[in-house]
Protein backbone atom coordinates (compact mmCIF):
# COMPACT_ATOMS: atom_id res chain seq x y z
CA UNK A 1 0.00 0.00 0.00
CA UNK A 2 0.96 3.18 -0.53
CA UNK A 3 1.38 5.68 2.28
CA UNK A 4 2.76 9.07 2.67
CA UNK A 5 5.95 7.64 4.35
CA UNK A 6 6.94 5.06 1.41
CA UNK A 7 5.48 7.19 -1.31
CA UNK A 8 8.79 8.33 -2.25
CA UNK A 9 9.98 4.68 -2.55
CA UNK A 10 7.18 3.21 -4.31
CA UNK A 11 6.98 5.53 -7.33
CA UNK A 12 11.26 4.89 -7.87
CA UNK A 13 10.62 2.39 -10.18
CA UNK A 14 8.00 3.92 -12.39
CA UNK A 15 10.47 7.36 -12.31
CA UNK A 16 13.03 7.44 -15.51
CA UNK A 17 16.84 7.65 -14.23
CA UNK A 18 18.17 11.15 -15.65
CA UNK A 19 20.56 11.54 -18.47
CA UNK A 20 22.76 12.21 -15.49
CA UNK A 21 26.26 12.72 -17.56
CA UNK A 22 24.09 14.93 -20.54
CA UNK A 23 22.55 17.02 -16.77
CA UNK A 24 26.48 17.22 -15.37
CA UNK A 25 27.59 18.47 -18.91
CA UNK A 26 25.02 21.07 -19.37
CA UNK A 27 25.36 22.54 -15.45
CA UNK A 28 28.79 22.82 -15.82
CA UNK A 29 28.59 24.57 -19.54
CA UNK A 30 25.69 26.77 -18.23
CA UNK A 31 27.28 27.74 -14.75
CA UNK A 32 30.74 28.03 -16.27
CA UNK A 33 29.53 30.76 -18.82
CA UNK A 34 27.32 32.33 -16.75
CA UNK A 35 30.87 32.77 -14.52
CA UNK A 36 33.01 33.83 -17.65
CA UNK A 37 30.16 36.35 -18.16
CA UNK A 38 30.67 37.69 -14.27
CA UNK A 39 34.74 38.21 -14.83
CA UNK A 40 34.15 39.57 -18.30
CA UNK A 41 31.78 42.02 -16.11
CA UNK A 42 34.12 42.48 -12.92
CA UNK A 43 37.23 43.03 -15.76
CA UNK A 44 34.80 45.94 -17.28
CA UNK A 45 34.33 47.63 -13.58
CA UNK A 46 37.61 47.30 -12.90
CA UNK A 47 39.45 48.91 -16.13
CA UNK A 48 36.51 51.55 -17.46
CA UNK A 49 35.81 52.86 -14.02
CA UNK A 50 39.05 52.20 -12.18
CA UNK A 51 37.40 49.99 -8.91
CA UNK A 52 39.57 47.10 -7.07
CA UNK A 53 38.72 43.82 -7.66
CA UNK A 54 36.77 43.95 -4.13
CA UNK A 55 34.82 47.37 -5.29
CA UNK A 56 34.15 45.90 -8.49
CA UNK A 57 32.11 43.00 -6.95
CA UNK A 58 28.66 44.89 -5.98
CA UNK A 59 28.62 46.12 -9.48
CA UNK A 60 29.37 42.91 -10.83
CA UNK A 61 26.33 41.11 -8.57
CA UNK A 62 24.23 44.10 -9.11
CA UNK A 63 24.56 43.85 -12.86
CA UNK A 64 24.38 39.87 -13.14
CA UNK A 65 20.77 40.20 -10.72
CA UNK A 66 19.81 43.07 -13.19
CA UNK A 67 19.85 41.15 -16.23
CA UNK A 68 18.35 38.14 -14.33
CA UNK A 69 15.55 39.84 -13.59
CA UNK A 70 15.06 41.11 -17.09
CA UNK A 71 15.24 37.53 -18.67
CA UNK A 72 12.96 36.45 -15.87
CA UNK A 73 10.05 39.05 -16.98
CA UNK A 74 10.99 37.75 -20.82
CA UNK A 75 10.68 34.16 -19.66
CA UNK A 76 13.57 33.36 -21.14
CA UNK A 77 15.20 32.65 -17.62
CA UNK A 78 13.00 29.81 -17.21
CA UNK A 79 13.92 28.32 -20.22
CA UNK A 80 17.44 27.96 -19.94
CA UNK A 81 16.74 26.49 -16.16
CA UNK A 82 14.90 24.38 -17.08
CA UNK A 83 17.70 23.30 -19.65
CA UNK A 84 20.66 23.79 -17.77
CA UNK A 85 19.76 22.80 -14.22
CA UNK A 86 21.58 23.43 -11.47
CA UNK A 87 23.59 26.11 -14.28
CA UNK A 88 21.18 28.31 -14.22
CA UNK A 89 19.92 27.67 -10.40
CA UNK A 90 23.40 27.59 -8.46
CA UNK A 91 25.02 31.09 -9.75
CA UNK A 92 23.54 34.66 -8.10
CA UNK A 93 21.45 34.78 -11.57
CA UNK A 94 19.34 31.93 -10.30
CA UNK A 95 18.42 33.64 -6.90
CA UNK A 96 17.02 36.59 -9.04
CA UNK A 97 15.34 34.56 -10.85
CA UNK A 98 13.93 32.70 -7.86
CA UNK A 99 12.82 36.15 -6.24
CA UNK A 100 11.34 37.75 -9.44
CA UNK A 101 9.76 34.54 -10.72
CA UNK A 102 8.46 33.97 -7.41
CA UNK A 103 6.96 37.65 -7.25
CA UNK A 104 5.49 37.48 -11.42
CA UNK A 105 3.74 34.17 -10.14
CA UNK A 106 1.60 35.69 -7.91
CA UNK A 107 1.02 38.86 -9.21
CA UNK A 108 -2.51 38.81 -9.45
CA UNK A 109 -2.91 38.64 -6.58
CA UNK A 110 -2.22 42.12 -6.22
CA UNK A 111 0.89 43.74 -5.13
CA UNK A 112 0.95 44.08 -1.22
CA UNK A 113 -0.38 40.24 -0.53
CA UNK A 114 0.52 39.16 -4.29
CA UNK A 115 3.99 40.47 -5.27
CA UNK A 116 5.73 42.21 -1.76
CA UNK A 117 4.37 38.78 0.71
CA UNK A 118 5.51 36.12 -1.94
CA UNK A 119 8.50 37.55 -3.41
CA UNK A 120 10.71 35.43 -0.89
CA UNK A 121 8.92 32.29 -0.97
CA UNK A 122 11.98 30.74 -2.36
CA UNK A 123 14.67 33.19 -1.91
CA UNK A 124 13.58 33.34 2.01
CA UNK A 125 15.36 30.08 2.93
CA UNK A 126 18.36 31.39 1.16
CA UNK A 127 18.80 34.14 3.52
CA UNK A 128 17.42 32.35 6.16
CA UNK A 129 19.74 29.70 6.31
CA UNK A 130 22.82 32.37 5.12
CA UNK A 131 22.46 34.34 8.22
CA UNK A 132 22.08 31.75 10.21
CA UNK A 133 24.58 29.66 9.83
CA UNK A 134 26.96 32.75 9.03
CA UNK A 135 25.80 34.15 12.52
CA UNK A 136 26.97 30.85 14.36
CA UNK A 137 30.56 30.54 12.66
CA UNK A 138 31.00 33.95 13.49
CA UNK A 139 30.20 33.37 17.31
CA UNK A 140 32.74 30.54 16.87
CA UNK A 141 35.44 32.43 15.00
CA UNK A 142 34.92 35.22 17.36
CA UNK A 143 35.40 32.93 20.61
CA UNK A 144 38.38 31.61 19.32
CA UNK A 145 39.99 35.07 18.63
CA UNK A 146 39.16 36.21 21.94
CA UNK A 147 40.45 32.97 23.46
CA UNK A 148 43.68 33.12 21.22
CA UNK B 1 44.20 37.22 -18.15
CA UNK B 2 42.77 34.45 -20.57
CA UNK B 3 43.70 31.85 -17.66
CA UNK B 4 41.34 34.28 -15.20
CA UNK B 5 38.91 33.35 -17.82
CA UNK B 6 39.33 30.24 -18.07
CA UNK B 7 39.93 29.39 -13.85
CA UNK B 8 36.33 31.08 -13.75
CA UNK B 9 34.51 29.02 -16.41
CA UNK B 10 36.21 25.40 -14.57
CA UNK B 11 35.45 26.44 -11.01
CA UNK B 12 31.98 28.02 -11.60
CA UNK B 13 31.14 25.21 -14.03
CA UNK B 14 32.31 22.52 -11.63
CA UNK B 15 30.33 24.20 -8.39
CA UNK B 16 27.22 23.84 -10.52
CA UNK B 17 27.66 20.05 -11.78
CA UNK B 18 28.05 19.92 -8.04
CA UNK B 19 24.51 21.02 -7.45
CA UNK B 20 23.35 19.08 -10.53
CA UNK B 21 24.48 15.78 -8.56
CA UNK B 22 22.65 16.66 -5.28
CA UNK B 23 19.37 17.23 -8.04
CA UNK B 24 19.87 14.20 -9.41
CA UNK B 25 21.45 11.80 -7.29
CA UNK B 26 20.30 13.04 -4.05
CA UNK B 27 16.78 14.05 -5.18
CA UNK B 28 16.92 16.85 -3.17
CA UNK B 29 15.20 20.43 -4.41
CA UNK B 30 16.44 23.81 -5.82
CA UNK B 31 15.68 25.57 -2.63
CA UNK B 32 17.75 22.84 -0.98
CA UNK B 33 20.01 22.86 -2.75
CA UNK B 34 20.83 26.82 -3.08
CA UNK B 35 20.42 26.80 1.02
CA UNK B 36 22.92 24.17 1.51
CA UNK B 37 25.49 25.80 -0.79
CA UNK B 38 25.20 29.51 0.86
CA UNK B 39 26.00 27.56 5.02
CA UNK B 40 28.74 25.76 2.73
CA UNK B 41 29.91 29.36 1.83
CA UNK B 42 29.81 30.76 5.44
CA UNK B 43 31.60 27.56 6.82
CA UNK B 44 34.58 27.54 4.22
CA UNK B 45 35.30 31.07 4.85
CA UNK B 46 35.05 29.99 8.23
CA UNK B 47 38.36 28.06 7.73
CA UNK B 48 39.38 30.71 5.22
CA UNK B 49 38.76 28.49 1.98
CA UNK B 50 36.49 30.50 0.15
CA UNK B 51 39.05 33.42 0.16
CA UNK B 52 41.73 31.22 -1.26
CA UNK B 53 39.23 29.87 -3.68
CA UNK B 54 37.90 33.40 -4.90
CA UNK B 55 41.67 34.65 -5.00
CA UNK B 56 42.58 31.91 -8.01
CA UNK B 57 39.10 31.58 -9.50
CA UNK B 58 37.69 35.09 -9.51
CA UNK B 59 33.99 34.83 -10.59
CA UNK B 60 33.99 31.55 -10.50
CA UNK B 61 33.92 32.02 -6.41
CA UNK B 62 32.01 34.88 -6.65
CA UNK B 63 28.94 34.40 -9.04
CA UNK B 64 27.95 31.25 -7.61
CA UNK B 65 25.02 31.59 -4.54
CA UNK B 66 27.96 30.44 -1.97
CA UNK B 67 29.74 33.32 -2.01
CA UNK B 68 26.68 34.65 -0.28
CA UNK B 69 27.71 32.47 2.79
CA UNK B 70 31.04 34.00 2.24
CA UNK B 71 30.01 37.64 2.15
CA UNK B 72 27.68 37.51 5.04
CA UNK B 73 30.29 36.10 7.43
CA UNK B 74 32.86 38.03 5.93
CA UNK B 75 31.02 41.45 6.86
CA UNK B 76 30.31 39.94 10.18
CA UNK B 77 34.19 39.57 11.13
CA UNK B 78 35.16 42.95 10.10
CA UNK B 79 32.23 44.70 12.11
CA UNK B 80 33.21 42.40 14.95
CA UNK B 81 36.57 43.45 15.45
CA UNK B 82 35.14 47.19 15.65
CA UNK B 83 31.85 46.71 17.86
CA UNK B 84 32.87 42.82 19.37
CA UNK B 85 30.54 40.62 20.02
CA UNK B 86 27.30 42.68 19.05
CA UNK B 87 29.68 43.86 15.76
CA UNK B 88 28.56 40.39 14.17
CA UNK B 89 25.24 40.79 14.24
CA UNK B 90 25.74 44.21 12.86
CA UNK B 91 27.77 43.49 9.82
CA UNK B 92 26.14 40.11 8.49
CA UNK B 93 24.17 42.21 5.90
CA UNK B 94 26.87 45.17 5.15
CA UNK B 95 28.97 42.89 1.98
CA UNK B 96 25.50 41.17 0.50
CA UNK B 97 23.48 44.49 1.12
CA UNK B 98 23.82 45.17 -2.67
CA UNK B 99 22.23 42.23 -3.90
CA UNK B 100 19.49 41.73 -1.85
CA UNK B 101 18.31 45.05 -2.33
CA UNK B 102 18.78 44.99 -5.80
CA UNK B 103 17.49 41.59 -5.99
CA UNK B 104 14.34 42.95 -4.47
CA UNK B 105 14.19 46.16 -6.65
CA UNK B 106 14.47 44.53 -9.67
CA UNK B 107 12.77 41.68 -8.64
CA UNK B 108 9.58 44.14 -7.63
CA UNK B 109 10.18 46.52 -10.44
CA UNK B 110 9.60 43.56 -13.30
CA UNK B 111 7.02 42.02 -11.19
CA UNK B 112 4.97 45.12 -11.70
CA UNK B 113 5.88 45.87 -15.88
CA UNK B 114 5.76 42.15 -17.07
CA UNK B 115 3.02 39.13 -17.29
CA UNK B 116 3.72 35.90 -15.34
CA UNK B 117 4.84 33.32 -18.90
CA UNK B 118 3.59 29.84 -18.45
Amino acid sequence: MITKDNYKESIKPYQGKPPLVKNCMKAFIVGGLICVFGQALTYFYMYVFDFTEKQAGNPTVTTLILISALLTGFGVYDRLGSFAGAGAAVPVTGFANSVTSAALEHKSEGILYGISTNMFKLAGSVIVFGTVSAYVVGLIRYTIQQLL
Amino acid sequence: MILQFLWAFLVGGAICVIGQLLFDVAKLTPAHVMSSFVVAGAVLDGFDIYDKLIEFAGAGATVPITSFGHNLLHGAMAQSEEHGFMGIAVGIFQLTSAGISSAILFGFIIALIFKPKG
